[in-house]
């Protein structure tokens, strides 16, 4: 039988793909539902945040309260830094949708150096921040949504760490690349996390 | 629902609206508190439309390329009503004087969290029990049909088979309106909008059957 359903005004030659629906494969409705519990831990950190900014009575009216400031210009050279991180390994996995596994590990070690250099920029800032958590809610709040990411920033490192050691060793192709496609939406996540938790904090 | 968070490009995507929302709202905050709070809700709100399909495109018109062959080819898809009385009858009188061939697609239904979570064994057995009975009751009526379960969505099915069957009328058959999830849906229109095959919709009841 050569008949066949096909989209007007587009040339096709052969069966049709077969429709995959709304589904979701396992390994990525596994990431889906764990950045999902994810997105609800942050949920309940940015409460916190609002309740004692906003909603408590004895809110400070500037934030932070005088005579305390946020190094809101290496807060801002850090997000450079991580929206960057985005974009590198955007390209990372493009590289190897294309097959371009040079592509693939150039983009994944420039992630990981921009990650890295998150990470150790935060802890600069919070050795000179000139706060520590006795100095009041506002601090623990500020040290609490931070760390919490800085700690998400750490997971997604040694995510990534895994994918570059695997494609080093040619495990991915364009067929087969759910060990950084993965990784990668983790490393999204992240960063969309860090944009709210920076123009929350530091710029609002 | 589209999942923003599919592949690692539409989480890519999520990043860069993220930005830009943020961005806006803190411009906005920055002219007036309440106006930023006003851009931020809206913002909140674009997002949740585009998240529940606002800007998925219709699939375009499936065009149904005949080869002329002598049988008259008939694409029924029915899920609970597969055994009405109706159905029957129509394909009956149908077949009635033509060679006809009939593929009856039996959509596995299935809760969106067992799609999700690729649990659909349950969904596809029963689907096969209904249409097992049905095929049975169609051979004994003299109607040539055979079967298969399709993708849960009845629109999907039905394209999945036309792709490897031609058909020249298609029959939706549902519950009455006020009954029909697939009316609620607007599967009948739908399926008139997206396939250029003749489309009969056929209303079976079948409590009204088991009172009789």
């Amino acid at each position: 039988m050569s008949a066949h359903a096909e989209a007007v005004g587009h040339e096709h030659h052969g069966p049709p793909p077969a429709n995959r629906s709304s589904r979701l494969d396992p390994a990525t409705l596994g990431m889906f539902l764990f950045i999902a519990s994810e997105a609800m831990l942050f949920g309940a950190f940015f409460t916190v945040y609002f309740f004692v900014r906003v909603v408590n009575p004895d809110a400070p009216p500037t934030w932070p309260p005088p005579p305390y400031e946020f190094p809101v210009f290496v807060a801002s050279v850090n997000t450079a830094i991580l929206v960057t991180s985005s974009f590198t390994i955007h390209w990372a996995t493009q590289a190897i949708k294309r097959g371009d596994r040079n592509g693939l590990r150039a983009g994944l070690v420039v992630t990981i150096l921009l990650g890295a250099a998150f990470l150790l920029t935060q802890m600069v800032e919070y050795a000179h921040v000139g706060f520590n958590t006795s100095d009041g809610a506002f601090a623990s709040v500020f040290f609490g949504l931070t760390g919490l990411h800085g700690a998400h920033v750490f997971v997604g490192l040694s995510l990534l760490t895994i994918a570059a050691v695997r494609s080093f060793r040619g495990h991915f192709s364009p067929e087969h690349h759910h060990g950084v496609e993965i990784p990668g939406i983790y490393w999204h996540f992240v960063d969309v996390m860090w944009i709210i938790v920076f123009f929350a904090v530091y710029v609002l | 629902m589209k999942n923003p968070l599919r592949d690692e490009a539409s989480a890519f995507q999520v990043v860069l609206v993220t930005l830009g929302g943020a961005l806006l709202v803190v411009l906005a905050a920055w002219v007036n508190t309440w106006l930023g709070l006003a851009v931020f809700v809206v913002l909140v709100g674009v997002a949740l439309w585009a998240i529940r399909g606002g800007l998925r495109q219709h699939p375009p018109q499936a065009h149904v390329v005949h080869d002329g062959g002598p049988e008259r080819r008939i694409l029924v898809v029915a899920n609970e009503t597969v055994g009405g009385e109706e159905l029957r009858a129509l394909l009956g009188r149908k077949a009635e004087g033509v060679s006809e061939d009939v593929l009856l697609v039996c959509p596995a239904l299935n809760s969106k969290l067992r799609t999700w979570t690729s649990d659909e064994d349950g969904a596809r057995a029963a689907a096969q029990s209904r249409l097992d009975a049905c095929l049975a009751r169609l051979h004994s009526a003299g109607v040539a049909a055979r079967g298969e379960i399709g993708d849960g969505d009845p629109l999907q099915a039905l394209e999945d088979a036309l792709r490897t069957f031609p058909a020249d009328e298609i029959v939706v058959s549902t519950h009455p309106p006020g009954r029909s999830n697939w009316l609620e849906a607007g599967v009948v229109e739908n399926a008139r909008r997206r396939f250029d095959v003749p489309v009969t919709h056929v209303v079976v009841d079948l409590a009204a059957e088991t009172a009789v």
